[in-house]
């Protein structure tokens, strides 16, 4: 599995998309940083971009990466090799190449802008650490929706309304559900509901280390106090490791049975 | 012979009194006038009482003559729990320089480590007070001073704490320089007209840093409120000015820069709120003037909960606050105008300084977490994002009238020194 793991790897890295987007992500960080004098508003536009864009490349990335590589994953299929590590080295090649250029291409500018030398230090790695789970999570997703479809005009349907569910529209049942049972004590529900979806769970832990004040309002202390804890923290974490635990697993099934 | 030289005494003693140059008594361990009682008690009106260096375990000490209680290097009293400590029932009674400790604690009557009843003219400063239940209480006093004062409690209950200065049916009294900590509401005004507050620093208190209730006609400026439990209230309040004053870091769960309830034509001009949980929250208030205040990075900026008239929002800064305005109706009747909003995202073609577009303030998003405040778990989801830029484009729950018709393009720069 490492040897495959390395392979799709160093072909990641050699091809123009993981440049483009390591580029992109050092652009975005220099401009915010240098060009954008207010630090506060630079942090929050890079959240927005964490938990937006990164879910989205990630989907993407994973299938196009999929079935562009079908062709040599079928040569590799003819060889003894185990199933389960073909398809994992894969998957674990592409969502590394990816997460490292999120974090080098992200970290090259704060680094140089003195990250080290301020407090905000652990602000920054809780916002790298949580960009790197969203890009293990979905590009994982997208692997077990790239296995289950053949049709490639299917596969991409379907993983571009998986980040549509994810990022849009279960905030908006969330919503919805909310303001039906408004009359009903909605707090425990509302901390459930967020940690089921990554990327809610994602913008909420940032969000404690930056909009404190206002989540800090009389319910957001409830909030606060789950999150805030190192139990909450724990817990965020857990539930993120196992939302990329449990696609896996799925991805390690679907490839041992599958036909090709 | 004796009863001559008596005689001759005597009136060598009226004599001196009737002179009339204030003496000064000395008072200190090793002194012929060892308590501060005493040395009062041998005063005359105008005289001196000297305090030199020690510590004075005394309780009760009642100045009912004009005389100036002066400390020499900060010497202590100390109450030893046992009530009150200092009682001013004179006119134009000076007390300076005295570190005050250990006042009693009661649940029936409200202990003060210096208390002034009904008398005009009095000054008190340069003192520190600690351990106290009451700091400084004026009853029904006018025209007095209370300066430079440092009081520190170690309050943790507010029904088992007083108040550090607390001014009952007062006119007239100047009150700065003061910092109060730790007591359950920093400065307390009830009843008190004319009064001025300034350069007072007020923090870590366990309720409000200032506190008004049925005050009129009063001014507080320069002043700095930080990390109160509520921030500063004024209630039921009518002719007040706060200017440039410093509102900071009050956080918590049901805390606020300052809160207005039933405060009518008043002023709020030059003011900073800074990280507060709710930069102002207005509840019944009219005709009150905001003008040049920054609001920087509070979770709400202004949060209208109802029956508030005719209000001016003229040349504000809105920096980075999660919310700028939250308002609990669609009506309105407050005016916005010439303030800078950082989340506005118009043009300005013609190049005045002015966006061409008109700035809506209130978001859909306060709107529902008003009405659900759970839904505060969805701050900044891209969700929550596409419904608020769907209201902006047509108004249904929010005020459709509320608009900054002339936001400014780049942030006011007010000019603190």
């Amino acid at each position: 599995m490492l040897k495959i793991l390395k392979y799709s790897f160093y072909d990641l890295m050699r091809s123009r998309w993981s440049y483009v987007y390591f580029l992109f992500y050092l652009l975005l960080g220099i401009v915010l940083l240098f060009l954008n004098n207010d630090l506060s508003k630079a942090v929050i536009t890079l959240m927005n971009v964490i938990i937006i864009l990164v879910p989205l490349i990630g989907t993407i990335f994973g299938v196009m990466y999929y079935y562009n590589s079908r062709e040599f994953t079928e040569l590799l299929l003819a060889q003894p090799v185990k199933r389960s590590s073909i398809f994992l080295g894969q998957y674990f090649g592409v969502a590394t190449s990816l997460a490292m250029s999120l974090v080098i291409g992200l970290g090259m500018p704060f680094v140089f802008y003195g990250i080290f030398n301020s407090n905000a230090i652990w602000d920054f790695s809780l916002l790298l650490v949580t960009g790197a789970f969203l890009t293990f999570i979905f590009t994982a997703l997208a692997f077990v929706i790239a296995l289950r479809n053949e049709n490639k005009i299917k596969g991409f349907g379907y993983a571009i309304l998986l980040w549509l569910f994810m990022a849009v529209i279960y905030d908006g049942i969330f919503l919805m559900s909310l303001l039906y049972f408004e009359d009903y004590p909605l707090d425990k529900f509302s901390l459930v509901a967020t940690m089921l979806n990554p990327v809610d769970l994602s913008r909420v832990l940032i969000l404690l280390k930056l909009d404190i004040s206002a989540l800090l309002g009389y319910t957001g202390a409830v909030f606060q106090k789950f999150f805030g804890t190192n139990f909450g923290l724990v817990l965020s974490s857990a539930l993120l490791a196992l939302w990329v635990l449990v696609p896996t697993f799925f991805i390690w099934r679907i490839a041992k049975r599958k036909d090709f | 012979m004796k009863k001559n030289l008596k005689i001759f005494t005597f009136f060598l003693l009226v004599f001196c009194t009737i002179q009339g140059f204030a003496k000064t008594i000395t008072v200190c361990s090793s002194c012929a006038v060892k308590t501060i009682q005493e040395g009062i008690k041998q005063a005359g009106e105008g005289d001196t009482v000297l305090v030199k260096k020690g510590i004075y375990k005394e309780v009760n000490i009642i100045i009912d003559k004009s005389i100036i209680l002066l400390g020499e290097n900060l010497p202590i009293i100390d109450g030893e729990d046992k009530g009150e400590i200092i009682k001013i029932t004179a006119d134009n009674v000076t007390v300076d320089g005295f570190k005050i400790i250990n006042v009693g604690t009661s649940y029936t009557s409200d202990y003060a480590a210096v208390r002034v009843i009904k008398r005009n003219g009095f000054l008190i400063q340069n003192l520190e007070l600690e351990k106290l239940f009451f700091g400084i209480y004026l009853e029904k006093s006018n025209d007095g001073k209370v300066l430079n004062n440092k009081i520190r409690g170690d309050a943790v209950n507010e029904y088992n704490s007083g108040n550090g200065i607390q001014l009952w049916y007062c006119k007239g009294v100047e009150v700065r320089g003061n910092t109060v900590e730790n007591v359950r509401d920093g400065i307390y005004l009830e009843f008190s007209d004319n009064i001025k507050i300034s350069h007072n620093l007020s923090r870590n208190n366990l309720r409000y840093g200032l506190h008004f209730m049925f005050s009129n006609h009063d001014t507080y400026e320069y002043n700095t409120f930080e990390n109160n439990g509520a921030g500063v209230a004024v209630m039921f309040s009518k002719f007040i000015e706060m200017n440039n004053n410093i509102f900071k870091e009050n956080w918590g769960t049901a805390a606020f820069g300052l809160l207005l309830k039933e405060i009518n034509d008043a002023k709020i001009t030059n003011n900073v709120f800074k990280e507060n949980t709710i930069g102002i929250n207005i509840e019944g208030s009219n005709r009150i003037d905001y003008k040049n205040n920054d609001f920087i990075s509070n979770g709400w900026a202004i949060k209208v909960r109802g029956a508030c008239y005719t209000n001016n929002f003229e040349n504000n800064n809105f920096l980075y606050n999660s919310f700028d305005i939250s308002y609990n109706s669609n009506l309105n009747d407050n005016k916005f105008d010439h303030n800078f909003w950082s989340n506005y995202t118009g043009y300005d073609l013609d190049k005045n300084g002015i966006g061409d577009v008109p700035y809506r303030p209130v978001k859909l998003f306060s709107y529902i977490v008003n009405r659900t405040p759970e839904t505060i778990i969805l701050l900044r989801s891209l969700f929550i994002d596409i419904i608020d830029f769907s209201e902006k484009v047509s108004p249904v729950f929010t005020p459709d009238n509320l608009v900054d018709e002339n936001p400014k393009m780049k942030t006011i720069n007010h000019d603190r020194s």
